[in-house]
């Protein structure tokens, strides 16, 4: 039976890795000022006018997230599905469809999705956990072949189908921690979900700093240039360590929050060079333009695709009763 | 404040990008944008992307016998977005039954004047009349829309403006992926991201001819899509 969700004030876990958020903000932002000051070179001064950007647009994803988390459930499940949403156009953009797939599109954006969301915020795990993978898988096709068009029909089929899961079913994810009650943990359930989002995010930018300031030997050149092995070494290690000194926050020991830093930070990078992949193929760089200095909605929320649904289930299995 | 509001929504639904590859200087100059004819957006798109200085007096030009016809198009195409309306060639020629044939489609390549050219030529001395001085207009020259989204033929209702308004500044408008967002025949929307493409401005050359001017304005919107 579905439940409804109740809303969770700020609990002093989420209060202390607020405030340290904000710190990391604000050291963030006076180091881009430094640096601003000490570019010279043209190239520098571009690499520092990006950086500045995306700190900067950090204080606006900041502020949209602790708005959320901090007026519980709804908050998160709508921030959460206008991310879905605009992620699922992005995508969508970006690949081609026919003219006929125009219903099963529009079923994408305002069925499925809605109703994805809706189940997070009833909190009904078993329709949430198989809308998509059973029943978008079984509806869209059919819907596709009566549309009538053959033409690389598994391939537009696919690319629907993959469409929400990538942007809708897996992004759900995160909100749907909330539904997890861990017996004995004071974070409550945005604790859990707050995390998983500050893990995730942390690698995005550890791997960014240490890619530029090190970064030599790529590791997949084809797909991005920028991932380098030096950045992924170097991210992979200090969001662990970061991960582990927070064990305090989460239900984990700090061996467990070691471990599950290391799923979301080696997630959160396939992921990226996963989206990277598709962009390669469809000759952009970002999804959109929506975010200065970071792309688009899927260029930020790329790493979480593959980390919040495994972080989700591990909870799920080895934490809920 | 309707039409603000309505553009805001046009933009929102199309997620719109806008692009100048050149600046419209001054924005207030009497222009005509013309643009390839996608969707039912398209005008809203190109009005709500102009500068505010701009669309401010800008007029799109819309048929009658869809514009006119129930309560909600005539308010909107009158009092919303005081579009030149005009009445098309008296024959039925071309009238189509989703009626987003736009009206300087109807001057065709005919050098016999039949009777709705002769009644197509009353409509562009029309809309040169509305223009007056000030007044800049939106128009589709291709006349109607394609069902895979290529861009088709010009229709010359563009030269034969030129011919009444010498020295008439033309900027082409280029809409990327609106046919996806609401195709030919669909009514329901699909929020896919577009992108809005102003060209820098072009003038007809003295003298130059027909053919070749419809063209040259053809290659100059062709030029402004995504690679």
């Amino acid at each position: 039976m579905p439940r409804a969700m109740s809303p969770l004030l700020l609990n002093p876990i989420l209060a202390r890795l607020m405030v340290g958020v904000l710190m990391l903000l604000v050291i963030g932002t006076v180091v881009g000022a430094i640096l601003a000051m000490r570019a010279r070179s043209e190239s520098a001064k571009a690499t520092v006018a990006n950086l500045n950007a995306r700190i900067r647009a950090w204080w606006v994803m900041v502020a949209v997230f602790v708005i959320a988390v901090a007026t519980g459930g709804v908050g998160s499940v709508i921030l959460f599905a206008l991310m879905s949403f605009l992620a699922l156009r992005e995508f969508m953009t970006l690949t081609p469809t026919s003219r006929a797939d125009h219903g099963v599109l529009f079923w994408a954006f305002f069925i499925f999705a809605p109703i994805q969301y809706l189940l997070v915020w009833m909190q009904w795990y078993g329709l949430f956990a198989i809308l998509i993978p059973v029943y978008a898988f079984v509806t869209i096709p059919g819907r596709m072949a009566l549309a009538g068009d053959t033409t690389r029909f598994l391939e537009r089929t696919a690319t629907v189908q993959w469409g929400l899961l990538a942007c809708v079913y897996c992004v759900s994810y995160a909100p749907a921690l909330l539904m997890l009650v861990v017996p004995d943990y004071a974070g409550g359930r945005t604790g859990l979900l707050f995390y998983l989002v500050l893990i995730a995010q942390l690698n995005d930018v550890l791997q960014y700093t240490f890619g530029k300031l090190f970064g030599k030997r790529p590791i997949a050149p084809t797909v991005s240039p920028n991932k380098t092995w030096e950045g992924f070494i170097g991210g992979t290690l200090t969001t662990v360590a970061i991960g582990t000194a927070l064990w305090w926050a989460t239900p984990f020991t700090p061996l467990v929050a070691a471990a599950m830093s290391l799923v979301i930070t080696i997630l959160g990078f396939a992921g990226g060079l996963t989206m990277s992949a598709i962009k390669r193929d469809r000759g952009v760089k970002d999804y959109g333009t929506l975010i200065e200095g970071h792309g688009g909605v899927l260029d930020r929320v790329d790493s979480l695709l593959f980390a919040a649904p495994v972080y989700f289930h591990l909870i799920r299995f080895f934490y809920v009763p | 404040m309707i039409e603000r509001a309505l553009a805001r929504l046009a933009r929102i639904i199309a997620g719109a990008s806008v692009r100048f590859t050149a600046p419209l200087e001054p924005p207030e100059r009497q222009r005509v944008y013309f643009g390839n004819h996608t969707s039912h957006l398209d005008f809203i798109l190109i009005w709500s992307a102009l500068p505010a200085a701009a669309r401010a007096r800008t007029r799109p030009v819309a048929g009658a016998d869809y514009w006119m016809r129930g309560r909600v198009r005539r308010y909107l195409a009158s009092r919303v977005f005081h579009a030149v309306v005009i009445e098309r060639g008296a024959t039925g020629h071309e009238r189509e039954e989703s009626g987003s044939r736009h009206v300087l489609a109807h001057v065709r390549d005919d050098t016999a004047e039949p009777p709705h050219v002769r009644g197509a030529m009353r409509s562009v001395s029309a809309i040169a009349e509305a223009m007056g001085e000030g007044t800049s207009i939106i128009v589709f020259p291709e006349g109607t829309r394609s069902m895979d989204g290529a861009l088709l033929p010009f229709r010359s209702g563009l030269y034969h403006l030129c011919l009444l308004k010498p020295g008439l500044e033309l900027v082409p408008v280029h809409l990327d992926n609106l046919t996806r967002i609401l195709p030919k025949g669909e009514v329901l929307p699909v929020p896919l991201l577009s992108r809005v493409t102003f060209g820098a401005p072009l003038r007809m050359e003295p003298d130059e001819e027909k053919r070749a001017f419809l063209g040259r304005m053809r290659d100059a919107l062709l030029a402004l899509r995504e690679p």
